[in-house]
């Protein structure tokens, strides 16, 4: 019996839970928005297929010299260098490319591309290497290795090894020497109640810039979805079919 | 002269002595190699990889050449087991053992040094309690652990009298094992379809041919070193056969090299990497022409064909030694040479500034540690071969003029 009231009283708490996120997502999804605030769902509910976020960024907006996002995102897991350009761990870099044709320069963030069937996933040994339903790539960190093979898969080379001891950690962003790590998409931002951006898009907007757009993909309603489904995007090695959840425009 | 057919039974063979000064250096100087190899990993996993040569960029680097080229010998020196047990050919029955345990101990060796090579060591126990069976490196687990136990099955069919009647069907499953095991090992590179200097399925036929080269020299050499060290007699069919079979393998190797590099030369969004591997990649492409196509490659062909050397055993040996260090020169340019040349993430344009080192090669040094956990793992292998020796009976009993 009491077994059975507790599975009542938490059958109504998570349709509390639910229907709160639900109203707070509705309330946000309220007119288009540059920045979609991720809370369409409870902070305690599993994640679920019904998303997918995912990024959209404007390499025509993206300023040539700017590295916000690159700080943001070393300021928000706490990445240090020690020096070593060569071993330090680099989560997002700007990359400038020039046509070799038009000879037309641009700049861009590169970073994890959360792909929809991620090669680092495939090789990974323990399954330490994994994409939640929602789309973001991540890492176990409990049960990485630290044997590389992700970062030999990667296209993007994305990934970084923790060559070095490490202090100071962010406890919202853990990370661990002898282990590989990547862009999480700011999972423990995106995963609260009422839900962030993650740290390079809030950066960017806040340069003026609003190069990185955040959002859901799946969710037609969302500012990310509406920029994509209305201007021409691609993704980096389409030829791969890796169905990447970050997208570039104007490349 | 001591014949083959005198072999019957156990008595046929006995343990090494092992009491002498140079046994005794012999243990003394690998076991010191393997305790510098431990401090190596101490070092590496105290301090953080970043004591050894491997980047961000060169993700692997010496330890990865030492145990793929450990592990992928060790499939190939079960050659001269397969010969005897499952090809029937008798004359290499009195060697089948030292084959198997050549075998054992070279795997036993690579596998040591790719798990101390980790990142984590220590969760060795994680890597084999959790699987993604998609994962070409988890089904490897399952294949290098298949392999321990049937070489070790086999080596019971073979030392035991009543076992004898099933040593073929096991020699058979082991060389079936084998076969798909270094298709494993190729494939590890074979599936990255990421890196231009991979993404090509023949690197799994072509890492069984560099399987039977490597093993079968690596065996050869064992059998001369033995014989020579504890006076026992090898016959000279032995020896020619070897270096036969050994000359075919050598030679099968370079077609699948020429034939790897032909296909990629041939397809434009690859001649990058051709270029860079063949021509411009300074120590790689050294590496390549000098150490694996001269050196590793026509230089024993033309020690083990030319009649004069052919006949000769120190240019077989020299032959047969040359081919190893013309393997680990092969296995150094398809870990570091892949690795260095950048990946093309942005097709059509050119990348004028990066944080990342993108579009430009990567340059490896590796250090002293990386380089002493290497040799330690082959010090590893000979060691477990020493003492085997000594403490089962391995070796075949004819003596010199027999």
């Amino acid at each position: 019996m009491a077994d059975g009231s507790n599975a009542l009283a938490d059958k109504s708490r998570r349709r509390f839970l639910t229907r709160t996120g639900a109203a707070v997502a509705l309330g946000l999804a309220a007119g288009v928005r540059f920045i979609d605030f991720p809370s369409a769902r409870a902070e305690s509910s599993a994640v679920s297929g019904t998303q997918r976020w995912g990024m959209l960024i404007d390499s025509s907006k993206c300023a040539s010299g700017c590295s916000a996002c690159v700080q943001a995102c070393s300021d928000e897991h706490g990445i240090s260098g020690h020096g070593r350009p060569q071993t330090d761990a680099q989560w997002i870099r700007k990359v400038t490319l020039r046509d070799n044709e038009s000879g037309r320069e641009t700049s861009l963030p590169l970073m994890c591309q959360h792909c929809e069937n991620p090669p680092c996933v495939d090789v990974c040994p323990t399954g330490a290497s994994f994409r939640r339903a929602d789309g973001v790539v991540l890492v176990d960190k409990h049960i990485c290795i630290g044997c590389r093979y992700c970062m030999l898969a990667c296209p993007f080379k994305a990934r970084s090894f923790v060559h070095e001891n490490l202090s100071d950690q962010k406890p919202w962003s853990p990370r661990g020497k002898g282990t590989v790590e990547s862009c999480n998409l700011c999972v423990h931002r995106i995963d609260e109640a009422k839900g962030r951006v993650p740290a390079c898009a809030e950066a960017c907007e806040r340069e003026g810039h609003g190069a990185i757009q955040f959002g859901d993909l799946y969710d037609p309603a969302s500012g990310v979805a509406k920029a994509l489904a209305q201007q021409e995007s691609q993704e980096l090695r389409a030829d791969l079919r890796l169905n990447t959840g970050v997208r570039y425009q104007n490349l | 002269m001591a014949t083959v057919s005198k072999i019957t039974g156990s008595s046929d063979f006995s343990v090494i002595e092992g009491s002498s000064a140079g046994f005794y250096a012999l243990v003394a100087g690998l076991a010191a190699v393997i305790a510098a190899g431990l401090w190596a990993t101490h070092a590496m996993e105290s301090e953080g990889h970043h004591v050894t040569g491997m980047t961000n960029q060169i993700v692997w680097g010496i330890p990865h050449v030492f145990a793929i080229f450990l592990i992928v010998t060790a499939s190939g020196a079960l050659n001269v087991a397969s010969l005897s047990s499952v090809m029937g050919q008798k004359m290499y029955a009195p060697f089948a053992r030292l084959s198997a345990l050549l075998a054992v101990a070279l795997l036993l060796g690579g596998l040591t040094v790719i798990t101390l090579d980790l990142g984590r060591p220590d969760r060795l126990v994680v890597a084999l309690t959790h699987f993604n069976m998609k994962s070409v490196f988890a089904w490897n687990v399952f294949l290098y652990t298949g392999f321990l136990l049937l070489a070790a099955l086999y080596l019971w069919t073979l030392m035991e009298r009543r076992m004898n009647r099933i040593t073929k069907p096991v020699a058979t499953v082991l060389l079936l094992w084998r076969i798909v095991l270094t298709t494993g090992t190729g494939l590890i590179f074979g599936v990255l379809v990421a890196r231009e200097a991979y993404d090509i399925a023949i690197m799994a036929p072509m890492f069984i041919a560099m399987s039977l080269s490597f093993g079968t020299a690596a065996c050869l050499l064992l059998l001369m070193a033995t014989g020579a060290c504890t006076g026992r007699f090898l016959d000279d069919a032995v020896v020619h056969g070897l270096k036969r079979i050994l000359a075919w393998f050598v030679t099968l190797v370079l077609y699948f090299v020429m034939v790897s590099h032909g296909v990629k030369l041939y397809a434009a969004g690859y001649q990058g990497v051709e270029r860079f591997l063949l021509l411009e990649g300074g120590v790689i492409t050294s590496m390549f022409w000098m150490g694996q196509i001269v050196a590793g490659s026509l230089g024993p062909l033309w020690l083990m064909l030319w009649p004069p050397t052919a006949r000769s055993r120190p240019w077989i040996a020299a032959a047969a030694a040359l081919v190893l260090l013309g393997g680990l020169a092969q296995i150094y340019v398809i870990v570091i040479g892949g690795l260095a040349f950048p990946l093309q993430i942005f097709p059509g344009k050119e990348v004028i500034e990066s944080g990342f080192f993108d579009g430009v090669v990567s340059h490896y040094q590796p250090s002293l540690p990386e380089l002493l956990l290497g040799l330690g793992g082959v010090a590893m292998s000979l060691l477990i071969v020493v003492l085997g020796m000594k403490v089962l009976e391995f070796l075949p009993n004819f003596r010199s003029g027999g």
